[in-house]
């Protein structure tokens, strides 16, 4: 059923990894994959793969869970793979049959770009896969709130986000509703070519959207007459609160970033 | 036979088995006005879209109109157009830019030609007591909600269904909305011939109209008979959390103070007359 | 001082030529419970808005508390003291949890979070949903849903909630256990019930009654004095319960009645 979809991939469990602060989370997700692009060989790909396994072994995550969130982007990694191979020139030459030619530079860059972009892709998976959305928007808005004097309307972003992820699995449901009454109309989902399918979409999506607009209207009403007012300061139920064993996967993260950067 | 289920189970949620339908028979005849009622969740809306196929049962056969679509290669097309299902709140579902477009969207699926569909909506609106020149042009969005209601019934309609199932259709609606759809649902089961399949929760309707009421609880069928039957089991049904019809309340209620009255009745002129005949009566014995 | 006062309200949406309400004169005093009837588009939930300050009137006054609603400075307090629960229960809930869509008002007008959660608590407690407090608000019922709206407002301390035809969308089993919440917080709670609803069952639990046609209202009373006019009302297109229809029935072929609101009563007066 198309209601059964979860929102992002969020596996629930007690974990370390788990109960982390997700600003903490966050930010140890972004200083790691910006210390990707600073490594300069392969030992510290190695580091990191290793240091993956062992946070998804603590977040007691099903490793074929993770493996599964690397299936959608492998076609990247092998053209990556195979464009570098094939395209790059320098170095000894590895292999030759008529125009088909393979460079040491090649084979390098092509391993180096595939690793960087799975790691890239591990890291954030672990990400999504141990921090609810929610928890990710909350953590998204406090860090993003020191961005609000140049601007950046933090609150906004994530009350947009909050309500976004509130209304995908009632919109779901009425997807499929829509849906299976236009089929007992005969409407026909399944066969014809690419154009004839998304035309035949059609009336699935108009009713779709006119519900959409409607419940955003009704919304708006019911968020009015509960005092909300955009921009103005808001408290909140749950406070965030720092503790110790985030500081040490902060610390830990950032010692690890240095490492593999610079050596 | 025009509708067959034989131990028919669905299980929507399969870590927790939880059983939508749990092994259903029930036969429908060419003809009949069903009446189907049960709390939410009782699996009457999974039991009506197994009826046109658009949901699959775990287990089980179904043949509708000699066509066992619980087989691989079934013929659906054909049973979507013999079986014409209007969901609760239909209207949700309009999209064309025309109220003509939107009722030839159904007719257009199955191919006919151009005169065909032109015939099909004009009675099809006919049927709904849509004037087709006022009408045919406008947007859908435009309509009031009852109209539009309408629009929507219109455009199951054009399939030209043997069977039609409506699920909740007067929800929402004014009285005035209700007895317009209550008269047109009598005259597509009287004059076309038409088997009706409701699913409602107000008694008042199921009894004014059903020639046979199935009750539903957890999946089953708990409940299957004619109205007078049914309803007979005031405890049975108020066990499911149910209401009864107001008037089969009122005439249980009397006849348990010692009245000596009638408790099939369900119209309100007719209960009015029994009372007065009983209470009258009594009155006469004084 | 009435809680609420609306003084000769007229209002017209924009482009509209008829006006949506007009001569509009209601009185709600502290504790009460009203209820106002009409069919659709008779400017019933019009009035609602007004009351909330969702929208201001064109001519008349409408004051809540000490505070004429056309006070802009005075919008949210207005809101807070005049809670609002829509129609539809999707389309009022903001959060993906039960317990911080509870906490969206108070997070508005911000409350400290100990305090929120204080209110939260409470809250989902006098609508009976506390054990729900970490579901998930898209897998509740029709009828939790409302309860959940309802648990919203009242953690904002309202003196009075409108509720919007609150039933409209709902099964019996739903709309049961609305009108019992609802019943609950006006006779425990002392919490002041604006009730619009075109089922007669459920405004027949007020103790007041006014019923609307055309933008104005036609009608105002005790539930007893109201439902006499049954062939008024069926007229305007509402929905008269089917006790009243037979008790009608019996008098017209002349047994004696008293004013009959439920199937107890009737059954009462005749055996």
């Amino acid at each position: 059923m198309l209601s059964d979809i979860t929102i992002g991939q969020y596996v629930h469990s007690n974990s370390i990894v788990h109960i982390l602060d997700p600003r903490i989370k966050i930010i140890i997700t972004i200083i790691l994959i910006t210390s990707l692009f600073l490594i300069g060989n392969f030992w510290g790909f190695a580091i990191f793969l290793g240091f993956n396994l062992i946070v998804i072994k603590l977040s007691q995550l099903p490793i074929k869970k993770v493996l599964r969130g690397l299936k959608p982007i492998l076609f990247l990694v092998l053209l990556t793979l195979i464009l570098h191979i094939f395209m790059t020139r320098g170095g000894e030459v590895l292999f030759q049959w008529k125009f088909l030619r393979i460079e040491s530079e090649g084979l390098f860059t092509g391993t180096f770009m595939a690793s960087r972009i799975l790691l890239l892709i591990m890291f954030t998976s672990i990400l999504t896969l141990t921090t609810s959305p929610l928890q990710l928007t909350d953590g998204i808005e406090y860090i993003l709130k020191p961005f609000k004097k140049i601007g950046v309307p933090a609150s906004e972003i994530s009350m947009m986000m909050t309500i976004a992820l509130r209304f995908i699995p009632t919109l779901m449901e009425e997807a499929e509703k829509i849906m299976k009454a236009q089929k007992a109309r005969g409407a026909d989902f399944e066969s014809g070519n690419i154009i004839q399918r998304a035309k035949n979409l059609i009336p699935l999506l108009v009713p779709l959207f006119i519900s959409a607009f409607r419940r955003a209207d009704e919304l708006a009403l019911a968020m009015e007459s509960r005092c909300y007012q955009g921009g103005k300061q808001r408290t909140r139920l749950h406070i965030m609160k720092l503790a110790t064993r985030d500081i040490i996967a902060l610390l830990l993260s950032i010692g690890l970033a240095v490492l593999v950067s610079f050596f | 036979m025009l509708i067959k289920l034989e131990n028919v189970t669905h299980i929507y949620d399969q870590e927790q088995q939880i059983k939508a339908l749990d092994d259903v028979d029930l036969e429908i005849e060419e003809h009949e006005f069903i009446g189907i009622v049960g709390h939410t969740g009782s699996g009457k809306t999974t039991l009506v879209q197994m009826f046109n196929s658009l949901i699959k049962p775990t287990s089980g056969r179904i043949v509708i109109d000699d066509i066992v679509t619980t087989e691989k290669k079934a013929d659906l097309k054909h049973v979507r157009q013999t079986v014409g299902l209007v969901f609760q709140y239909p209207e949700h579902q309009l999209f064309e830019e025309t109220v003509y477009g939107d009722i030839a969207f159904g007719p257009r699926n199955l191919k006919l030609s151009e005169d065909e569909i032109d015939e099909r909506v004009k009675h099809a609106l006919e049927l709904v007591g849509l004037d087709f020149d006022r009408f045919k042009d406008r947007s859908p969005f435009n309509l009031s909600g009852g109209q539009q209601r309408r629009v929507a019934i219109a455009g199951v309609l054009a399939m030209r269904p043997r069977v039609l199932i409506l699920d909740e259709p007067s929800a929402g609606l004014d009285p005035q909305g209700r007895e317009s759809l209550r008269s047109l649902l009598r005259r597509l089961h009287k004059s076309y011939n038409i088997t009706i399949i409701l699913i409602s929760h107000r008694m008042e309707e199921i009894t004014q109209l059903s020639t046979r009421v199935i009750v539903m609880d957890q999946g089953k069928i708990v409940l299957n008979g004619l109205p007078k039957e049914v309803f007979k089991h005031k405890g049975k049904l108020e066990s499911l959390s149910l209401e009864l019809p107001e008037i089969t309340e009122i005439l249980f209620m009397l006849k348990e103070r010692g009245c000596n009255i009638r408790t099939d009745i369900f119209s309100v002129k007719e209960a009015v007359d029994e009372i007065i005949k009983v209470i009258g009566s009594k009155e006469n014995a004084k | 001082m009435s809680l609420i006062e609306v003084n000769n309200v007229e209002f017209k949406y924009h482009g509209q030529t008829e006006p949506a309400l007009k001569d509009i004169n209601l009185r709600v005093e502290k504790g009460d419970f009203i209820s106002i009837i009409g069919a659709n588009g008779s400017g019933k939930s019009t009035l609602a808005k007004l009351l909330n300050v969702l929208l201001r009137p064109d001519k008349g006054n409408i004051i809540v508390g000490k505070h004429n609603t056309k006070d802009k400075d005075r919008i949210w307090e207005i809101r807070k003291n005049v809670g609002m629960v829509f129609q539809n229960p999707d389309n009022q809930i903001v959060a993906t949890m039960v317990e911080d869509d509870v906490a969206f008002g108070l997070e508005n007008i911000a409350v400290p979070s100990e305090e929120i959660r204080k209110r939260v608590d409470h809250a989902l407690d006098l609508v009976d949903l506390s054990q729900y407090k970490k579901h998930e608000t898209h897998k509740l019922s029709g009828g939790q849903k409302q309860r959940l709206a309802i648990a919203g407002i009242i953690a904002m301390e309202p003196s009075c909630i409108v509720l919007d035809e609150p039933t409209a969308m709902l099964d019996p089993q739903g709309r049961k256990e609305v009108i019992e919440t609802i019943q609950f917080l006006n006779k425990e709670k002392d919490i002041t019930i604006i009730l619009i609803s075109h089922f007669m069952e459920e405004a027949s639990l007020a103790d007041k009654v006014y019923v609307m046609n055309k933008a104005t209202i036609k009608m105002e009373g005790t539930p007893a004095e109201v439902f006499q006019e049954i062939d008024y009302l069926r007229d305007i297109n509402l929905d008269v319960p089917i006790v009243m229809e037979v008790a009608n029935g019996l008098r017209k072929k002349g047994i004696k009645l008293p004013n009959i609101l439920t199937i107890d009563g009737l059954v009462d007066s005749l055996c």
